[in-house]
């Protein structure tokens, strides 16, 4: 055999480039492409290597795949107890209006999130589309109150932070703070643990922020993630995220999670990966993500339209897409992975986008794109893993429900 | 105690008269990660050497499993369908994948002995 030494999917290239190669020789890390330049380190770099972890290269950075005990055992500690996963290689940048300007009314020129109706301490899930609708890339924003607090994908960040100073830069003030760290303490223990550093923090619902003290350091803690599951993302001076990430794994319900985990937890929570399940070939519509699309934001709203392609995507919410994200249960064991193809009575009618193995339902799951009159659910269809059909049920996700703490 | 070689994509065969066992090494269960699925050769599939014949899928990525030999299949490990982590834990015991009617025990030539593995994997590292 040729061991993938890494076997994981960065986000944020479009179109997967060849990040995904399930045949990627032991040599063959092809994460970052080399022509980025040197690897770059979090703040917590020599953490990692002192817990044992096994550093990959992703998304230009050295990064955590996972640690001595392995994926299963930390995605099942993260669902049961409390993980702690380094993204300080995500981008972090703060919108701060320029007088006589609204930050929020500048920022919704370029997503279809209701920005505008966020009240201090609020945050939303948002995604950055081009002329045809399609997504450049996804975000969180939240409002502090006097600025807004974007994160988005490693590997867009730099392309992100050109588009906002573009196309904001009059009216906003745009300022990466690519150098912070970002923190994000998951599982259902997390507020236990994070409450004795921070007890502010506890009073915190899904979906909102404040700044809280921790090891005498001013944080914003958000309760928020992306595994699907209750937990916070904790941005810290980049100077003190080590110290804080070691009073946090002194916590006696926290492990610390690598990348790999990070992927299986987002897959079973159903979850979109940039670069894999959306992109500049798919629009907030096609990707299931119409939720994130405020009401103010949509045709009749007081704030309809005024992004990019923001034709295309109001017809397609009128209309239908022409094809959608869904769910895929294959039977038996066999996992099929990004790229296989989608067949009904043999035809091709998609591809997947997403596919692994869900330790918490023990078997095989996928998400995928098939037209439109086919995104029913209970559909059976083939998924061709190596040319052999599996057969496959279409499912709502998630596949593991969400726990998400709403007070 | 048989005789076990290697290949330098990290299978083992062990051979006993003229079928070997084959499995893959330590060095490549570490590296692949948890294994939560092995699909195996059926018996009765004739192979070349250097043919894919299996799968291992890890939490991260698949991988094929090349015959170290050419053969006949004569056996899968089909406790291997509910219990494939038995490939991490024993990857050289329980952890075997199929076993194999050499059909020219000559190829064994060609494959590396335990102190040349072990050269090979440091000088991977």
């Amino acid at each position: 055999m040729r061991p993938n030494l890494s076997g994981l999917r960065t986000e944020g290239v479009a179109n997967g480039a060849v990040l995904a190669s399930a045949n990627a020789t032991l040599t063959e890390t092809v994460l970052s492409d080399p022509a980025d330049g040197p690897l770059k380190r979090t703040p917590l770099y020599e953490l990692h290597r002192e817990l044992g972890a096994r550093i990959v290269p992703f998304a230009g950075y050295e990064m955590p795949v996972q640690y001595p005990t392995g994926i299963l055992a930390e995605h099942a500690h993260t669902r049961t107890a409390a993980g702690l996963f380094d993204v300080s290689h995500m981008g972090r940048v703060r919108l701060t209006a320029r007088p006589g300007h609204d930050a929020a009314r500048a920022l919704e020129t370029l997503v279809p999130g209701d920005i505008a109706g966020l009240q201090a301490g609020q945050q939303r899930y948002t995604q950055f589309t081009d002329a045809e609708g399609n997504i450049l890339d996804d975000l969180m924003v939240t409002s502090t109150g006097d600025h807004l607090f974007v994160v988005c994908n490693a590997s867009c960040k730099d392309a992100d932070l050109a588009h906002m100073q573009k196309h904001l830069g009059d009216e906003v003030e745009v300022e990466a703070n690519f150098a912070r760290g970002l923190l994000a303490l998951q599982g259902p223990k997390a507020v236990d643990a994070l409450a004795r550093l921070a007890p502010a923090a506890a009073g915190l619902v899904f979906m909102t922020g404040t700044f809280v003290t921790i090891d005498g350091a001013q944080c914003y803690v958000t309760r928020s993630g992306y595994t699907g599951g209750d937990g916070f993302e904790i941005s810290t001076p980049g100077d003190r995220t080590d110290a804080i990430a070691r009073k946090l794994l002194a916590q006696p319900e926290v492990k610390p999670i690598g990348l790999g985990a990070r992927d299986s937890l987002r897959l079973e929570a159903g979850l979109c990966l940039y670069g894999h399940d959306i992109d500049t070939t798919t629009t907030p519509v096609e990707a299931g993500l119409l939720w994130s699309i405020g009401k103010d934001r949509r045709a009749g709203g007081a704030r309809a339209g005024g992004f990019p392609g923001a034709a295309i995507v109001l017809k397609q919410i009128a209309d239908g897409p022409p094809r959608k994200r869904v769910g895929l249960l294959p039977e038996g064991k066999a996992i099929a992975r990004e790229g296989a193809e989608i067949a009904i009575d043999g035809k091709v009618v998609g591809k997947v986008t997403s596919g692994g193995f869900s330790p918490t339902l023990g078997r095989a799951v996928a998400m995928g794109y098939v037209a439109r009159a086919h995104a029913v659910n209970g559909t059976k269809v083939g998924l061709l893993v190596r040319g052999k059909p599996v057969p496959a049920e279409i499912v709502p996700m998630p596949f593991v429900k969400h726990a998400y703490y709403r007070g | 105690m048989a005789d076990v070689r290697y290949t330098n994509e990290h299978e083992w065969i062990r051979v006993e008269g003229d079928v070997g066992t084959v499995g893959i090494s330590d060095y490549a269960q570490e590296q692949l990660g948890d294994v939560v699925f092995v699909d195996v050769p059926q018996a009765g599939r004739k192979v070349a050497k250097g043919e894919s014949v299996a799968v291992v899928e890890s939490v991260k990525a698949a991988s094929d499993i090349y015959a170290p030999v050419s053969g006949e299949v004569t056996e899968s490990n089909a406790a291997l369908a509910d219990s494939p982590g038995d490939v991490n834990a024993e990857p050289m015991g329980k952890g075997w994948f199929f076993k194999l009617r050499l059909s020219d025990k000559s190829e064994l030539d060609g494959l590396m002995d335990d102190k040349a593995y072990a050269a090979f994997v440091k000088g991977l590292s």
